[in-house]
């Protein structure tokens, strides 16, 4: 069997890619080296309880009934109904630094509203990086390299204001430490601060298994416990992918969600040099704990809370196992479900030290584990209530969790910060989807499949 | 196919791409951006459905037909008049 398109990684980007490729008559294999489906955005069941890991929340907020934004293209896109996703609102988010507090949620006014409570001299730059942000066009791939900072000092002038406004955006999707690309900036501000963050009641899990259903009901082959060993090339051109366990599998395109540096190492005997600093360093450690009651009644409302302890944000590789100076606390609950969760579960992100995790022998690595997430947990205590005693039960991730089921080089969530957003490789018939391609956020990782199986693999049939 | 089936067969193709629209209100003289916010991804998908059940090819040039259903079933008649209706 020749298959049109062999897809490696059955994450969010490589089923809507194989939905879009299927849906028009393709024969489209995707192979998954792990037992589920999910990659980067995926769950897992431990001790008779449900988890997710990676999504804290789907970004791209509309409300049923909207026409346009990214997160409708991509339901037209893969022919689902907005009920397919059954995405149910925030409560309302934080942004919690020394001296100042901002609260956000899907109605963008509050935010505004807030800035000009607590910075009022800054107030009309603000309004001045909106109007920038709002005329920014995202579409064209060919976007020059700008920096965020840069842009943003144009109109705003205070430098907390200015951390407090990248804090959020870097932590939920840049590759690059200590600045942005404006362009990935626009993007992330208008699907966080102008959309908003939203959630199903089930989490990811509903999101994935619905587009594996519509790619297997359009005849889609998804091979788990499948991983890519190597890509076979034939003048230049990916002919071919073989298994881990030897077998062959021929194919006329092969688009790849494992990351540039990842995948171009799978080419064998390919010339392109690949540099490995191009696979970024910027990871986090993740550990989340349930406890049996809701924690809005212990007056734990928000949905999510970035905070800093610090003056200044700093976003990057820390010198420490785990920065304890800023992180993230998500609580799944509190989105505007009909039904409440059944227990309390909160999620404490911190940036980590890829480098450190990786290399400890396997039981001090546990000890670690456990020693860095009480401290994670003392550094976010002054945003909680006191959940001490009541956890039912914890489970903890670090990048060297997140390399072996992802195979994500240094474990970085967000890839390389270096994109190819037209998903192309120097390989004619090899492309790339998901994080490396750029479009980041659950909404923005289906759209970089979408976008690259339209723009490449559709053409041609 | 006459007119009254194509303008069928593409009300059947905008269901699958917008399936929460009422499209019974359509109105066949004002443009599909206007009514139900088509992008220039939708169009293409109403292209490339064309293509895939119909095996009709439309030239990029001609994509301004596609504005109305009107225009579009104007645009289609001499197309696809020797081809069966599948109802």
């Amino acid at each position: 069997m020749r298959y049109d398109t062999v897809i490696i990684g059955a994450g969010l980007s490589g089923l809507a890619a194989g939905i879009r490729l299927a849906y028009y008559g393709q024969s489209v294999c995707i192979l998954e080296r792990h037992t589920t489906i999910g990659g980067l955005n995926s769950f897992y069941r431990l001790r008779d309880r449900n988890y997710d890991v990676g999504m804290h929340a789907v970004t791209n907020y509309a409300p049923p009934g909207s026409k346009v934004g990214p997160l409708s293209r991509v339901l037209r896109q893969l022919r689902f109904r907005w009920d397919d996703f059954d995405l149910k609102p925030q409560v309302e988010s934080l942004v919690a630094f020394p001296g100042a507090r901002l609260r956000f949620s899907n109605d963008f006014a509050l935010f505004v509203e807030q800035i000009a409570q607590a910075f009022p001299s800054q107030i009309d730059g603000f309004r001045k990086l909106c109007s920038r942000i709002e005329s920014h066009d995202d579409v064209p791939l060919d976007q020059q390299h700008l920096s965020a900072r840069g842009v943003i000092g144009e109109s705003i002038s205070d430098p907390q204001l200015i951390d407090m406004i990248l804090c959020p955006l870097m932590f939920y999707g840049s590759a690059s430490p200590r600045d942005m690309d404006f362009h990935q900036f626009a993007i992330m501000f208008k699907s966080i601060f102008f959309e908003g963050f939203c959630r199903p009641l089930q989490g990811i899990r509903p999101i994935l298994k619905a587009l594996v259903r519509k790619f297997k009901s359009l005849d889609g082959v998804l091979k788990l416990r499948a991983g890519v060993r190597s890509i076979e090339l034939d003048n230049g051109r990916a002919v071919g992918v073989v298994l881990d366990d030897g077998r062959e599998i021929a194919t006329e395109n092969v688009l790849s969600s494992a990351g540039y540096v990842e995948t171009m190492q799978l080419c064998a005997g390919s010339e392109v040099v690949v540099a490995t600093e191009d696979s970024g360093d910027v990871t986090f450690v993740e550990g989340q704990f349930i406890v049996p009651d809701q924690p809005a009644d212990l007056g734990h409302t928000e949905t999510i809370i970035f905070y800093c302890n610090s003056e200044r944000f700093h976003y990057e590789n820390p010198e420490q196992p785990c920065d304890l100076r800023s992180g993230i606390i998500c609580c799944p609950n509190n989105f505007q479900y009909e039904e409440p969760l059944p227990e309390g579960i909160v999620r404490l992100t911190a940036l980590a030290n890829a480098t450190y995790w990786m290399t400890l022998p396997e039981e001090e690595y546990q000890r670690q584990k456990q020693t860095w997430f009480g401290r994670m947990r003392e550094a976010a205590a002054p945003y909680l209530p006191d959940y001490y005693g009541k956890e039912l039960d914890t489970d903890v991730f670090t990048p060297r969790t997140i390399k072996h089921f992802t195979g994500h080089v240094n474990g970085c969530v967000y890839g390389s910060p270096k994109k190819h957003l037209d998903g192309t490789t120097d390989l004619k018939n090899l492309y790339l989807c998901g994080t490396d391609q750029g479009y980041l956020g659950i909404v923005g990782s289906m759209f970089s499949g979408i976008t690259v199986a339209n723009l490449h693999l559709l053409r041609q049939s | 196919m006459n007119p009254e089936e194509i303008r069928q067969a593409i009300i059947d193709i905008l269901t699958r791409i917008v399936p929460d629209e009422d499209l019974s209100e359509l109105d066949d003289t004002v443009s599909f951006r206007e009514q139900i916010e088509l992008d220039s991804m939708d169009f293409l998908d109403i292209v490339m459905e064309l293509r895939k059940q119909y095996r009709v090819q439309i030239p990029e040039d001609d994509y301004v037909h596609l504005d109305t259903m009107d225009g579009t079933v104007n645009y289609l008649v001499p197309l696809m008049r020797d081809i069966q209706s599948p109802a």
